[in-house]
């Protein structure tokens, strides 16, 4: 589905990432770890053409998208769901995901919509509403919702979970199994680790802009160099892994 | 009296709708690429030499055929002069698009002085007579005299006006226009084609202006080169005067400085003592904006606490 390989990567002539290469199959849940700073971010903006790539190769269904627009690559059926969610804040709920669906082909805005509602119950009391005054979790299933109107193969999701309550996260979560359920991929950037694992088939661990360990979840749950990539980096509240 | 007081009524709606159209095309630019258009007001003055072109070309006679030549002569500057509107953006600000924020407003302040001269050099510097794009019929209202080219232009403004937020606030490209202009990038990354939304832009605000161009020539009958430069000015001063980046503020803008400046105009030689007569009328407008820029900087819908309200202020 989704392959790097060799990846150099940063902002303007600063370079973040090195020597990178990952792989997500299709329908499966992939974690990418690291201590704040590491470059897991800036590993989702290079897919996705937001940042420079200095070297190395991205495919995406066996399109090579290194050097292409973002709006392409959404319109390719890779969907990001950038960290901070950054929802339009002057839009309504509904105009979020109308903006997420303009100018594609595939099902209708409203097919789209209904099953965005379903999964969100939530989004469709609240769809004239203004997004700014949802709650944080809203806004977390806004932008969830919004990148499944692109009709995506994969989505790239940015720490989903930050700042909501465990129950909430839960329910984030359960939802990504689901997706994964239904043939969509997904890269999972996430700092709760143990949580991240249990969810997911493979995980990668980024410090400063590397690659330290790979492997099966469980595999890589019990690695001992998956805490001291948190040690490293100075991460204190995710060592419990 | 009150005839006298509702004449100005008049005569200030007529001309504050010329602004609040002209205000748009600045405000919405500014909204989406936070950036001072500055050669907005010479398509204002394209948009009339364009109709001058329309009515030499078409040479319509009276009546029927005479209201179908103006409505098309209307489409025509509407559409010539967004065009020129899309190629100055992709030609002259979209390769300069992640420079400094001043570098395209020095293009936008070089392209003014190159379309002013382009039209003195194929035009002629002088005056040119317009005839209205609609028929002058006096009509004695309450003691006033306005004529139907003054309703003509307020009707049209309005109709344009109201257009354009239904267009903004209910089209799929308005939602998108309005996404753009909250944060390009994540609009970009949901697959908007930014480009596409920036030309909407860079078409509708200067074929809006240059209807105003053509309402404004309507209604004084003459037109020159040089007519974009203090209007030009004058609209922008409303769009700050609403809030820059603001629709509803830009036309609210136009209205409340055309009203400032045809009372104040009047009133000018009573408080002076005839000392300063209505030939000073251009300072009402520019008192505005000093006054708007000292004490409000972001205008009366502009958000003040928001960051790009403010970003005015420090870049001048
Ligand atoms: N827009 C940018 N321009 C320049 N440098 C940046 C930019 N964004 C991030 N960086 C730098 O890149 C490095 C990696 O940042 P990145 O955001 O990818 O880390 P992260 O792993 O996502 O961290 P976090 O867990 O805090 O989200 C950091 O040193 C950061 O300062
Ligand atoms: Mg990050």
């Amino acid at each position: 589905m989704l392959s790097i390989a060799g990846l150099a990567a940063g902002y303007g002539r600063k370079q973040i990432l090195s020597g990178i290469d990952l792989e997500v199959r299709a329908g499966e849940i992939v974690v990418v770890l690291g201590a704040n700073g590491a470059g897991k971010t800036t590993l989702l903006n290079a897919v996705s053409g937001m940042c420079r790539i200095n070297a190395g190769r991205i495919t995406f269904k066996g399109t090579d998208i290194t050097a292409m627009r973002p709006d392409r690559i959404a319109a390719a059926g890779l969907s990001h769901c950038p960290e901070g969610r950054q929802i339009f804040q002057r839009l309504t709920v509904e105009e979020n995901l109308v903006v997420a669906h303009v100018g594609r082909g595939g099902k209708s805005f409203e097919t789209l919509r209904e099953e965005a509602f379903a999964l969100f119950p939530i989004l469709r009391e609240r769809r004239n509403s203004a997004a700014s005054r949802l709650s944080g979790g809203q806004q977390q299933m806004l932008a969830i919702g919004r990148a499944l109107m692109a009709e995506p193969d994969l989505v790239m999701l940015d720490e989903p979970s930050l700042g909501l309550a465990p129950k909430l996260i839960t329910q984030i979560f359960q939802i990504v199994l689901d997706l994964a359920a239904a043939g969509i991929s997904i890269l999972l950037v996430e700092q709760n680790v143990r949580l991240a694992l249990e969810l997911g088939d493979y995980g990668y661990a980024l410090e400063s802009g590397r690659l330290r360990v790979e492997g099966g979840a469980q595999k890589l749950a019990a690695d001992p160099r998956l805490a001291e990539v948190y040690l490293a980096g100075g991460d204190k509240g995710a060592v419990h892994a | 009296m009150t005839g006298i007081i509702i004449q100005q009524i008049f005569n200030a709606l007529t001309i504050g709708a010329i602004y609040a159209m002209i205000a748009l095309g600045y405000t919405m630019v500014y909204g989406v690429l936070r950036l001072i258009n500055f050669v907005h007001g010479d398509l204002f003055m394209l948009g009339a030499y364009v109709a001058l072109a329309g009515f030499v070309l078409l040479a319509p006679g009276g009546g029927l055929v005479w209201a179908l030549a103006a409505a098309l002569i209307a489409i025509a500057v509407f559409m010539v002069v967004g065009g020129v509107g899309v190629a100055i953006e992709r030609t002259a600000y979209k390769p300069l698009r992640n420079s400094n924020r001043l570098a395209p407003m020095l293009s936008s302040l070089g392209l003014s002085l190159a379309l002013q001269t382009a039209v003195q050099i194929t035009m002629g510097p002088q005056p040119i007579a317009f005839q209205s794009l609609f028929p002058a019929i006096p009509l004695d209202f309450l003691g006033a005299r306005i004529t139907t080219v003054q309703i003509g232009i307020v009707v049209a403004a309005l109709l344009l006006m109201v257009g354009l937020k239904l267009f903004i606030a209910r089209s799929r490209l308005g939602v998108v226009v309005r996404a753009v202009s909250e944060n390009r990038r994540t609009a970009q990354l949901l697959g908007v084609d930014v480009d596409k939304a920036i030309s909407t832009i860079f078409f509708i605000g200067p074929g809006l202006g240059a209807l105003g161009g053509v309402l404004f020539a309507s209604y004084y009958g003459v037109m020159m080169p040089t007519m974009g430069i203090i209007i030009g000015l004058k609209a922008f001063t409303a769009a700050i005067l609403g809030g820059i980046g603001s629709i509803t503020g830009a036309v609210v803008g136009g209205f409340l400085l055309a009203f400032f400046e045809v009372f104040g105009t009047a009133m000018l030689p009573i408080l002076t003592n005839g000392w300063l007569g209505t030939e000073y009328r251009d300072i009402f407008a520019f008192l505005m904006l000093i006054l708007v820029l000292l004490f409000r900087p972001a205008g009366l819908f502009g958000e003040q606490t928001s960051e790009e309200s403010m970003v005015m202020k420090r870049d001048f």
